[in-house]
């Protein structure tokens, strides 16, 4: 039987990645999210994996798009400001058609920003993670024990659809302790990887991963299957959690960190007879819109929490589309909004 | 105990905050519990004060950060200021009175005050007045089985420093004890 342990987040986003087979991990420094590379250091060659810290984040991306381009499972990790600088990469990964993992644990910014938790590369993370026309799926984690699920998760998706996939975590669950359980033997589904590059010794035609075409129309049709890929990640990759929404007058929406204080604040609410629920997107690409629609029969108005300046509210009001008022509530730049504020505004919308 | 006990843990870097969380949350764990850990990180780890939220509950945990505690340990002046008035009514504030040299105000906490730095040193005891404050913490609280928590000190005590164990314990019944 499994037993709980206790872990940082970062270590389980870490040992996660070992027991989902990942074997190569290309990674650079930096707060709050050094412990999963810390990790790592320490395992990866213990299980005959590689672990390389780079020479910067940029190289780091790029190793991961050459050893995933081979056909094995890769993963790097940072925190925001390392993340834009990946995004160079990232676009080729998705231009390459080639699955690989991508962890941010965010912290403030823009710029170099605070150390502090945040959630400011919402709309890097689901708009534009790079140039071009491409979508990253992206996993919000909200407990350790989700930072450890989610891993396997993203590669087996990934995989599936040859994308490149996200953890989009902050330094509170990063450097935070709770319980997680491991499966016992972890099953490893690596999906078809007959496009890799990997050599084949003569006996089949070669594999090219490559993101440059010359020809205007062969970019076009190459991009326009992309998507034809993309609409079947949104009609079957949707995920998310709904907490006392059946009946909820306020519905709250918030994901990973802001969801904690969220759930709070709702059983707050619940003991004081206002009937409020929370919505808890886990792909925030593709946007749980099917689930979300859901709750606007019953909802009176929504609530947007997040730990930035109002990202993904525009999400929620594409998904209402006018039919309830959205309002928001945040705080920004490292600052985690507590229980009681985002309690106070749901009694202000209650009145 | 009440269904959740939120607990803020406060003072300098290196006086054992995050050691000390770590001992409750490892106690929790082995009964089973509901728990999160979640330390302040960055410029505080690095000589200035230093604080670590404890959620312990039987239910699923919201929010891990602690804003306001049940429980405060405050083992210096500026994280007893800082943190005083953020206390729930009818909370308990644990205070090192021998690094802590102003007294709590307020009429709606209870109030303990534990001259723990003074008492590890009289004990030859450096450094574990964390532990101290733990054990009446622990006396008050009972958050947990008082074998679930010799358990979780265990369990934060690497096997080859197990002599750490036994002054840890010593520290601990000395806790109790006040």
């Amino acid at each position: 039987m499994s037993e709980k342990v206790l872990m940082k987040g970062n270590e389980a986003l870490g040992e996660a990645a070992i027991q989902a087979g990942c074997r190569h991990f290309f990674g650079y420094p930096i707060t709050p999210q050094t412990e999963l590379s810390a990790y790592l250091s320490k395992k990866m060659p213990k299980v005959g994996g590689t672990f390389l810290q780079a020479e910067s984040e940029i190289a780091a991306i790029n190793m991961v798009l050459g050893a995933a381009g081979s056909g094995v499972r890769a993963m790097t990790s940072s925190s925001s400001p390392g993340i834009s600088l990946k995004s160079e990469g990232v676009s080729y990964i998705a231009g390459s058609d080639v699955p690989a993992v991508i962890i941010n644990v965010q912290r403030g910014g823009p710029g170099l920003g605070s150390i502090q938790p945040s959630q400011a590369d919402y709309w890097q993370a689901t708009k534009a993670l790079g140039h071009g026309d491409f979508q990253l799926l992206v996993f919000a984690p909200s407990t350790v024990q989700e930072m450890a699920d989610f891993v396997a998760l993203a590669f087996d998706t990934a995989e599936k659809y040859r994308m490149p996939a996200m953890i989009l975590s902050d330094g509170m669950l990063g450097q935070m302790m709770e319980p997680v359980v491991f499966p016992d033997a972890s099953e490893v589904h690596e999906g078809d990887k007959s496009w890799a590059a990997c050599g084949h010794k003569n006996q089949r035609k070669h594999n090219i991963v490559n993101s440059l075409y010359i020809e205007a129309k062969d970019l076009e049709q190459k991009v326009v299957e992309r998507y034809q890929r993309y609409e079947l990640v949104k009609a079957n990759e949707q995920r998310s959690e709904s907490y006392l929404t059946e009946d909820a007058d306020i519905v709250v929406v918030a994901f990973g960190a802001s969801s904690r204080v969220s759930r709070s604040a709702v059983n707050a609410a619940r003991a004081k007879g206002i009937k409020a629920g929370l919505f808890r997107p886990i792909t925030l690409w593709p946007y749980p819109v099917d689930a979300l629609e859901k709750t606007i029969g019953t909802a009176k108005k929504y609530l947007v929490v997040e730990m930035n300046m109002g990202q993904m509210i525009e999400d929620v009001k594409l998904a209402v589309n006018g039919r309830k008022p959205v309002e928001f509530f945040g705080r920004t730049g490292g600052i985690i909004p507590t229980p009681a504020e985002v309690l106070a505004q749901i009694e202000a919308m209650a009145k | 105990m009440a269904n959740t006990m939120n607990v803020l843990l406060a003072g300098f870097g290196g006086q054992g905050i995050l050691f000390t969380g770590k001992v409750m949350v490892y106690g929790a764990l082995t009964e089973g519990k509901e728990l999160s850990w979640l330390p302040s990180y960055g410029p505080e780890m690095r000589g200035g004060t230093c604080n670590c939220s404890v959620v312990i509950s039987d239910e699923a945990i919201g929010s891990p950060l602690v804003t306001n505690p049940d429980v405060l340990v405050a083992m210096n002046r500026p994280s007893l200021e800082k943190f005083v008035n953020s206390v729930v009514p009818g909370g308990t504030i644990l205070v090192d009175s021998s690094t802590v040299d102003i007294k709590v105000e307020r009429t709606d906490v209870t109030v303990y005050y534990v001259p723990a730095t003074t008492l590890a040193d009289k004990n030859g005891l450096k450094g574990l007045a964390n532990i101290i404050l733990l054990g009446k913490l622990y006396k008050e609280m009972k958050f947990i089985s008082k074998e679930s928590l010799d358990k979780g000190l265990q369990k934060c005590i690497p096997a080859k420093k197990a002599e750490m164990l036994e002054f840890n314990k010593k520290a601990l019944e000395i806790g109790m004890e006040q």
